[in-house]
């Protein structure tokens, strides 16, 4: 990671073009937005759409896949929808999001999770698809109740699957939640992108850019792995 | 309680696998259900513990209300992501939990109750398997298999924790097995089931004096056992 901050200054500093800003430059651009405020301000303005989107579209996929999973009908019913929701190109539900229900919050969310929900859905129900029958029966058997037994019979094994939809989920969410700035809002990480865009200032949009993939990685660290390792604790 | 097992008919699409079954199980009494693999144990141990309702016939209990059933199936269908105790713990009402200790305690589980199922050996995960079917105090537990692929002497270990936990708990018990020895070892009575469509074919009780006994003796009698079960299922 150091070497790939070396070279890019190097480079940068051999080519002396302003639109290949050398490392030094972005990092000062970072320190004086980060001063103004203007960094952090959009920073927790872009996570929190990410966060929100995130979870609607995770809960929301997540009980799709169980549903379409378990149940061969809700399958039946919904995969051509689940198709056509996959297909979809990301830009046309954020256009027609837009323009149906107007340029507000919930729409530009709306957006976002819609586009990440088929996804989860598909991988969560593979999970569904493999779940171990005879440990459904024993549950059964011993008359656990339909809670505990998604609880503590369900979920342990979709686990990996929700894992797998969480890491590319937050990937694809946070790409869609610039777009959806950049289109139809006056603030965040997108919004500054476009800004600086018009500008043609690269130093700020690597500033933004470089910020927004640390905050990603930390998530990733103290959030995403820890849960991982405490749910899979029990394999040997 | 005990138990009136009638069962007229059933079948998997129009092939008959159980016809004209029929036999009682009294209070606290052990019986041993033999016959040729594939003749329908599986099934009509799933007919008695509820879990399918599709057959013509009726299952009688003489206490009334719905009793509580323990099984025990071939595998030991423990949820590998909670430990030992959890596993109990997870089929039981609270006001059981110090009960589900104390079973932990006599049957030499105390020690590994925070191990996850994955780091047990089989012949110990059987016996959390059999500590979990009785820990919910049931009027009739049922074993399916219990003891196959075990070698003699883990078989035999394996006997005695089951044992162990029946004299603990006053219940009845209704095993499955196309092993005479194993079964003469358990059983006051024996039950020798025919291909299917399965009914019983006869009844073999074990001498007072001989049960659940590891007297030369007894031995013996399980190997005559053996020889009469033998020519049962060789005739049938």
């Amino acid at each position: 990671m150091l070497g790939f901050f070396v070279l890019w200054e190097a480079v940068a500093r051999l080519v002396g073009n302003p639109l290949l800003p050398p490392a030094s430059n972005v990092l000062v651009a970072i320190a004086r937005e980060t001063a103004s405020g203007a960094l952090p301000e959009n920073l927790a303005i872009t996570m929190a759409r990410v966060v929100l989107a995130f979870v609607t579209s995770m809960v929301l996929g997540t009980a799709l896949g169980l549903a379409m999973g378990v149940w061969r009908r809700v399958d039946v019913a919904l995969d051509s929808w689940l198709t056509v929701l996959l297909n979809l190109p990301a830009l046309v539900v954020i256009v027609l999001m837009y323009v149906w229900f107007g340029m507000n919050e919930v729409a530009a969310i709306a957006a976002v999770a819609l586009n990440k929900l088929p996804s989860t859905a598909v991988t969560v129900r593979e999970g569904a698809r493999a779940l171990d029958r005879d440990l459904l029966e024993m549950a059964h058997s011993f008359g656990m109740r339909r809670w505990p037994i998604i609880r503590h019979v369900v979920l342990p094994q979709i686990y990996p699957y929700l894992f797998a939809a969480a890491r590319s989920g937050l990937a694809i969410i946070w790409k869609i939640v610039l777009v959806v700035e950049l289109l139809g809002r006056s603030n965040g990480v997108g919004f500054q992108i476009q800004v600086y865009f018009q500008l043609f200032d690269v130093t700020g949009i690597l500033a933004y850019t470089l910020s927004f993939i640390l905050v990603v990685q930390l998530i990733e660290w103290a959030l995403l792995q820890p849960l991982e390792r405490r749910a899979s604790r029990w394999r040997r | 309680m005990s138990l009136r097992v009638r069962i007229r008919d059933k079948s998997f699409d129009d092939r008959p696998v159980l016809k004209g079954l029929e036999f009682d199980l009294g209070e606290r009494e052990i019986v041993a259900l033999v016959g040729p693999s594939g003749c329908g144990k599986t099934t009509l141990l799933k007919i008695i513990g509820g879990l399918d309702l599709d057959y013509d016939g009726t299952i009688a209990w003489t206490d009334a209300g719905s009793p509580r059933i323990g099984t025990i199936f071939q595998e030991p269908r423990l949820l590998p992501w909670r430990t030992v105790r959890q596993n109990l713990i997870l089929v039981l009402p609270p006001y059981a939990h110090p009960a589900a200790d104390e079973l932990l305690r006599h049957l030499g589980l105390w020690p590994f109750r925070d191990h996850f199922p994955p780091t047990l050996s089989l012949g110990m995960a059987r016996r959390v398997a059999i500590a979990r079917a009785f820990a919910i105090a049931p009027e009739l537990v049922l074993l399916d298999e219990p003891f196959v692929s075990l070698d003699p002497e883990m078989a035999q270990r394996s006997r005695d924790v089951l044992l162990e936990a029946w004299r603990q708990r006053a219940t009845s018990v209704l095993l499955v097995t196309h092993d005479p020895v194993g079964a003469a070892a358990l059983a006051d009575r024996i039950l020798v089931m025919s291909p299917r469509p399965a009914r019983i074919v006869t009844q073999i009780e074990v001498p007072a004096a001989q049960r659940r006994s590891d007297h030369p003796t007894a031995l013996q009698v399980a190997a005559q056992l053996e020889v009469v079960v033998g020519q049962y299922l060789a005739r049938t």
